[in-house]
């Protein structure tokens, strides 16, 4: 209920601390820093961001305002006039629109501005338009400033206000100022309203609770009315007119019998009379107050007789709310507040009244009446002794009972069966039972997915036989046309071709084989004039044998060849023959031994067996072969331990390292190290 | 239970083996083993590949259109079952099969055949062109037949020719 949030409205901030709070928050929570070199896009989304954060806490702040303050036309109306009151609907209301204006006025300026930013051109432009648009969203709330404060003032105010609830029980105390309102409401509740000798002591309303048969009553207390004109009455006056007119309640008239609040009977008994409009439909109780100073037995007749006026008025509520009209004790009561004498019964009187009519209301509205059917059942009452049972036709008794036999007979489940034959695991169901074959002993027919690499549903096929049949006939015709379309071999290659073409490509192969070999290696390779011929490829032999293949005869060749090459420095060693195209012709001519022979034509392969052990060569540094012979002998000598000692010798494989470091430690840049 | 075909090399996977891979359009891509898979992963072309059936057909090295073809075609709506019709059925498999063997052996004879003749013909050829790589000219307008010249080695002068085997 909006009454009592009042206290929950937040502050409104005064206009220069609301563009304070505004901007500095604008400042500390959108990006702070951008430079001119930065993108275009970037510059005017930068500031677009601080125009738009900017209108946006704009308005949500002013949206909260406008929201948690209470809205005249939807409030209860007691609140609605109090309000008005007390700070002038009008204004009330104005201030309000020119927060809503200053609302929409801030988002337009900021719409247009963020339109104009989207085409600003550089960071100067950009600035200063996002300058310009704070600048005017600033002004605009400086403009409203005044209504700013005043609605902080309403505000505070309303804080402070009494929460009355105006649909619950109330008692409203009314009566001129000084009778004594304030002194009983102290009495019977626990509120500690202010009471001093000067009018206008109490300058609002004051509420307090109190209770009377387990409920909760509110009793108001107003401040004094003077018996003015209606137009005339000042705030405070109409504060007590507002609750009056507008809270369902009894209302307890209070009168000063004694005069000691200064004001007489007459004076009282003319305003009561002025506002007994107010009083309508209310239970009226007046009140004699101050009976210790002056009982109300002791009064004068004019005033007595302005009492019974007043009595007569009252007793008219009575009526009216469906009391008993004799009864007029309730109407009339006396008491005195210093003495406390008879203000516990003046209370019980008015919440009695109160309760009455409340509950009369109650009774008479529509509501009732419908709570009321709820709790009663209507039983018709019977007329008769007949029993009348309820009426089931032949038929459907029948067909009952016929459905209860066969529900009795089950029929056999599988799971009867699988328990029958050992149970679950025991027991597998067949489930070729149910299938509907056109020949009832295929049930249990195995059929291959799978021969010989094909899948056997793909070639099912109801006519697979006639197609068969069409695709032999096929067969057949196509192996008769097929004539014997023998090729003729009659080119075919003798032995001797055979042979012949064998070697040609051999040789072929050869070729290019040594081809391959040469220009794989032509970088690496010098290439050596033929004098320097270590491989001594080119001999008259080789030329010799090449040409004999070929099936010439080499020998003028070779003796052509031989006479114009040039003359070889001569070994020393004479041992040596059959040196490659010498000139030695009166060298191994005489030798016809089969070791030099061999030895001669075993140059080009194995060097190592071409001296004896002894023999000493030119640039060895032996003396003489006993000498070198010597020499290995010592050489043999000193391994030969060692070596029967199976021991390592230098030629032996040495690793160094075993583990070296930079193998078995590291990590590698890309990939794992899962194998070293 | 279904023998698929690899989507590389065209052959049958058998169940249990092979991966199958599917793809985000739910397109399924089947390879027999990780050769085809790998094949697949760096994005080859499987008509450009030399060894796949693909290849093979396309570049007519294999029997492409044939009746026996169409014998095998996947039915998805099932038959009921007949037990006559699975007995024919399982007979003509075999004689299908053997019927496409024959034809795609005649397929490759077919391919083949002029081979032999065009060998024959470059062998005569190569023999008369290049015959001078092991007979001399000279020694063969002596001698026109083809029988090849034995290597003589001469040690010296004055030795006599001695024949010796071919040593190179």
């Amino acid at each position: 209920m909006v009454q009592y949030n009042f206290k929950k409205i937040t502050v409104v901030p005064n206009g220069k601390e609301f563009i304070d709070i505004i901007l500095s928050r604008t400042q500390r929570q959108t990006p702070t820093v951008v430079h001119k070199g930065y993108s275009i896009s970037r510059l005017r989304q930068f500031y677009m961001r601080k125009v738009k954060y900017t209108q946006q806490n704009f308005h949500e702040k002013l949206s909260t305002i406008i929201e948690e303050f209470p809205r005249l036309d939807d409030i209860h109306p007691f609140y609605g006039d109090l309000l008005h009151v007390l700070y002038n609907k009008d204004h009330y209301k104005l201030a309000l629109g020119q927060i809503n204006t200053a609302r929409n006025l801030i988002s337009k300026i900021a719409k247009d501005y963020v339109k104009l930013l989207k085409y600003g051109d550089s960071l100067y432009r950009c600035k200063s338009l996002k300058v310009a648009a704070l600048g005017r969203m600033c002004t605009v709330i400086k403009r409203i400033a005044p209504s700013l404060a005043y609605l902080e003032q309403v505000r505070q105010h309303l804080a402070r206000l009494p929460s009355v609830d105006p649909n619950t029980r109330t008692i409203l105390i009314c009566g001129y100022p000084n009778v004594g309102k304030s002194s009983f409401i102290n009495k019977i509740t626990r509120a500690d309203v202010d009471v001093q000798p000067y009018a206008f002591t109490t300058k609002s309303l004051f509420v307090g609770h109190t209770d009377y048969k387990y409920l909760r009553y509110q009793v108001i207390d107003t401040p004094g009315i003077l018996d003015r004109p209606f137009e005339d009455r000042n705030i405070i006056e109409m504060c007590s007119i507002t609750a009056l007119a507008h809270l369902r309640a009894a209302v307890l008239f209070f009168l000063d019998i004694s005069g000691s609040c200064g004001y007489s009977i007459a004076a009282q008994a003319a305003l009561f009379h002025s506002i007994k409009s107010l009083f309508m439909n209310k239970p009226l109780i007046i009140v004699c107050n101050k009976t210790d100073l002056q009982p109300l037995e002791g009064i004068s007749e004019e005033d007595m007789k302005l009492v019974m006026e007043m009595k007569a008025e009252a007793m008219k509520t009575v009526i009216g709310e469906g009391g008993d009209p004799l009864n007029d004790e309730g109407v009339l009561l006396t008491m005195s507040t210093l003495t406390e004498e008879g203000v516990v019964s003046v209370k019980n009187a008015a919440c009695e009244r109160l309760l009455d009519q409340r509950v009369e209301l109650k009774m008479k509205s529509k509501k009732m009446n419908d709570c009321l059917n709820r709790f009663h059942v209507a039983v018709p009452k019977p007329r008769d002794q007949k029993e009348r049972p309820p009426c089931i036709p032949q038929a459907v008794l029948e067909g009952m009972a016929k459905q209860q036999a066969a529900e009795k007979e089950k029929r056999k489940l599988e799971r009867d069966l699988e328990e029958e034959n050992g149970g679950a695991g025991v027991y597998s169901a067949s489930l070729k039972k149910h299938y509907i074959l056109n020949n009832d002993d295929w049930k249990e027919d195995i059929m291959p997915e799978i021969l010989d690499g094909h899948n056997v549903y793909d070639f099912i096929d109801p006519d697979v036989l006639q197609r068969l049949e069409e695709l032999e006939r096929e067969e057949g015709l196509r192996a008769e046309e097929e004539d014997d379309d023998f090729e003729m071999d009659g080119k075919e290659l003798t032995l001797e071709e055979q042979e012949a073409l064998a070697e040609i490509r051999k040789k072929k192969s050869l070729l290019i084989q040594q081809h391959r070999i040469k220009k794989s290696t032509a970088e690496s390779r010098p290439t050596v004039p033929r004098k320097f011929d270590k491989e001594r490829k080119f001999t008259s032999e080789r030329m010799g044998r090449q040409l004999s293949a070929l099936g010439l005869d080499p020998t003028l060749a070779i003796n052509r060849a031989r006479s114009k090459s040039r003359g070889r420095k001569r070994e020393r060693s004479l041992d040596r023959g059959g040196n490659d195209g010498d000139v030695v012709m009166d060298m191994d001519v005489d030798q016809p031994n089969k070791k030099l022979r061999a030895r001669s034509r075993s140059l080009s392969r194995l060097r190592s067996m071409s001296r004896p052990p002894g023999e000493v060569v030119a640039g060895e540094g032996f003396k003489d072969s006993a000498q070198k012979v010597k020499a290995l002998k010592l050489g043999k000598k000193s391994v030969k331990k060692r070596n029967k000692d199976a021991r390592r010798g230098e030629a032996d494989r040495v690793i160094p390292t075993l583990k070296p470091k930079h193998l078995f430690s590291g990590k590698r840049s890309i990939g794992k190290t899962g194998r070293r | 239970m279904r023998l698929e075909k690899c989507w590389f090399c065209s052959s049958t996977v058998y169940p249990g083996h092979g991966i199958q891979f599917v793809r985000n359009d739910a397109k399924i891509f089947r390879f027999c083993r990780s050769k085809c898979h790998k094949n697949f992963k760096m994005k080859r072309n499987p008509r450009k590949v030399k060894w796949t059936k693909a290849y093979r057909r396309l570049h007519g090295k294999d029997m492409t259109q044939d009746s026996t073809f169409e014998f095998e075609r996947k039915r998805n709506r099932p038959e009921r079952y007949d037990r006559n019709v699975a007995e024919n059925t399982l007979k003509a498999i075999k004689k299908i099969d053997k019927v496409r063997v024959d034809r795609e052996a005649r397929h490759h004879a077919l391919r083949m055949k002029g081979k032999k003749a065009k060998e024959q013909r470059e062998a005569a050829k190569e023999l008369e062109q290049s015959i001078h790589m092991v007979k001399a000219p000279a020694v063969l307008q002596q001698e026109p037949s083809l029988t090849l010249p034995k290597i003589k080695v001469k040690v010296s002068q004055q030795q006599s020719e001695e024949n010796h085997a071919m040593e190179e």
